[in-house]
């Protein structure tokens, strides 16, 4: 194995290709313009196709029918486009196709701006679109990590038939480091052929309609606990997370997740030095949420700080995590703005002599 | 010894339809079943059901199906057809899916020259939802939307998709037929054969418009449609071929 020093985004093209994926339908927006740039470029190499669609909502549908034809299909986009592919994931979701959506998120609302941002976090993990589902969701702090989460994310969605959401953010995209790929990478699940894709009735398998419309509401309902029972099988299997420093003693815990815990782990390390003990989780998966991991660690320390580039979405998430047990703090930064280790040293500080205020709600 | 002269298509399953009476979607689905029977096509054409009366049509046809959301047809279409090139494919879109809601995924699928086949059922109406205004709807149709009859000072005039689509420069075929008469059904099979088999040949995007009735959303009887069809939208949805790859 060689390293290759790669752009995030065209890490993740080329992970996307050595996953088996060829093919790849997107809309150009900022700032992920580069995944499908190298994928048009890459594709055609390895005999897959590169179409670029008019549209994100015409792009959400092709994925749809080309993964119903049983194929690995992949999409990217930036926050705005992710809002237009919604409905088309929720049908996805419903007819349980698997297939990779990427979204690098920009700062909204609105057309918003073109710098990183955090602030897709509960149409990611909460509210994607209408109907009872969930995605899988992956958030990579790495150009290797990215590229690492994108082959498992085929792999996910194929073995779950979910769509599977790589949730990162300005940063991933455009920052290069050192990438490798496995060679002859094993799968993370065991994957059984896809004998229900809409590839010809032959008469091999029972006929193939690839659909998400129940007009019997009692069919429906099935239909709804079937894909819990799927939701409640990743929440119990598919959780990832990283703690760090919480084999010491540790007055802080922090919660990050993306670039930005990355930014947090560097100004622990600084706050080590100064003999102020912290720890982070970094919740990897999204959805499934590492609640436990967060409510043990916090467990052990006198408060929590919550950094995201947001106005407060992660955050919820922690509150039910601790169910009130900790104080919890925040620090943000949003707009396309960063948080810097400098603001989270001082951050921590100030709950340290008691002059930060924790986040109380009414 | 006798010989069977008229039987079922095998492409169409045995089931009974939930189509209106007088409704036309029966004959055209029947025309499509005969061609892919005729082409020896069936265990490998894959069909794509729209958002609209047409919904439950992949309880009709005896191949697999992919079930679009409203309008997105063509793009599920093409997601089929390039995952897929063996695969014969064929999108089903009423006026409302089509020329509405999906027209961007129509005109894009038909220039980049996607090798599929779409047929395009205009009865100038909203079925399934309950009557309402259509790109399609004639001038002064009434409808549930435009109740004293549809203005063309405030909705425009009614959309020709078959001859707006032949403007494209990307080669294609294109055709408007109509199923209100056995010998205009016998025409229309003719363009679904011509399209389907442009598709096999890889030669092209095809697509047949077929004008249809809808009686229970026209307020006419049953036995009074094809009549209504051929007043109505005749005169202003003319017939023919607008454009062949070979034209250019």
């Amino acid at each position: 194995m060689t390293k290759k020093l790669m752009k995030g985004s065209e890490a993740i093209g080329e992970a996307a290709v050595q996953a088996g994926c060829h093919l790849f339908f997107g809309y150009p927006i900022t700032p992920q313009n580069e995944i499908p740039e190298y994928m048009s470029m890459r594709l055609p190499q390895v005999g897959g196709t590169f179409v670029q669609a008019e549209s994100e909502v015409a792009a959400i549908n092709m994925l749809y029918g080309a993964a119903g034809s049983g194929e690995r299909v992949m999409t990217s986009s930036s926050s705005p486009g992710i809002s237009l592919m919604a409905e088309g994931i929720s049908y996805l979701a419903g007819a349980q196709l698997p297939v990779v959506i990427v979204n690098i998120m920009r700062a909204g609302p609105g057309l918003g701006g073109i710098l990183p941002s955090q602030s897709d976090y509960f149409q990611a993990t909460k509210g994607t679109a209408h109907g009872d589902f969930r995605l899988l969701v992956l958030a990579p702090w790495s150009v290797q990590e990215a590229a690492d989460l994108v082959q498992d994310a085929f792999d996910l969605a194929d073995y779950y038939r979910n769509p599977v959401l790589i949730l990162g953010d300005g940063l991933i995209g455009q920052m290069m480091e050192p990438v490798e790929f496995a060679e002859n990478r094993e799968p993370v699940k065991e994957l059984a052929p896809k004998d229900w894709a809409a590839t010809g009735y032959t008469g091999e398998h029972p006929r193939a309609v690839i659909n998400s419309l129940f007009l019997d509401p009692e069919e429906l309902e099935q239909h709804n606990y079937r894909l819990k029972e799927k939701f409640d099988t990743i929440e119990r299997d598919e959780l990832r997370f990283e703690t760090f420093r919480t084999d010491t003693e540790y007055e802080v815990l922090i919660v990050a997740y993306g670039t930005v815990a990355r930014v947090c782990s560097t100004a622990i390390e600084e706050l080590a030095e100064q003999g102020v003990n912290v720890a982070m989780v970094r919740p990897i998966s999204l959805f499934p949420y590492p609640y436990k991991a967060i409510r043990e660690a916090a467990a052990r320390a006198k408060s929590v700080l919550v950094v995201e580039l947001s106005t407060g979405q992660m955050i919820e998430d922690v509150r039910l995590a601790l169910e009130g047990e900790k104080p919890i703090h925040f620090l943000n930064r949003v707009g396309g703005m960063l948080v810097s280790p400098d603001e989270v040293v001082v951050k921590i500080r100030e709950m340290v002599d008691g002059s930060s205020e924790e986040v109380v709600h009414a | 010894m006798l010989e069977t002269v008229f039987s079922k298509p095998e492409a169409l399953r045995d089931v009974t339809t939930h189509y209106c009476p007088g409704c036309t979607h029966g004959t055209i689905h029947r025309l499509i079943a005969e061609v892919i029977d005729e082409l020896g096509v069936r265990e490998r054409t894959v069909g794509i059901a729209p958002v609209g009366c047409a919904v439950l049509a992949y309880e009709y046809f005896e191949t697999d199906f992919q079930e679009a959301s409203h309008g997105r047809a063509p793009a599920v279409a093409t997601g089929i057809k390039r995952a897929r090139p063996d695969l014969v494919v064929f999108a089903y879109q009423g006026d409302g899916d089509l020329a509405s809601i999906g027209m961007a995924e129509i005109v894009h699928c038909a220039n980049r020259g996607e090798k599929v086949t779409v047929v395009f059922v205009n009865n100038a109406i909203y079925g399934m939802t309950g009557g309402q205004m259509a790109p399609t709807t004639m001038p002064g149709q009434v409808a549930t939307t435009c109740q004293l009859g549809r203005d063309v000072d405030l909705a425009g005039y009614p959309i020709r998709v078959a001859e707006l689509l032949s403007t494209l420069r990307t080669p294609a075929f294109v055709a408007r037929s109509s199923v209100h008469n056995p010998l205009m059904s016998v025409n229309t099979k003719e363009m679904l054969r011509r399209a389907f088999t442009y598709q096999v040949a890889g030669t092209c995007f095809s697509l047949v418009e077929i004008l249809s009735t809808c009686p229970t959303n026209w307020g006419v009887p049953p036995g009074e449609a094809t009549q209504w069809l051929e007043k109505n939208m005749l005169p202003y949805y003319p017939l023919g071929v607008f454009k062949t790859p070979e034209s250019g």
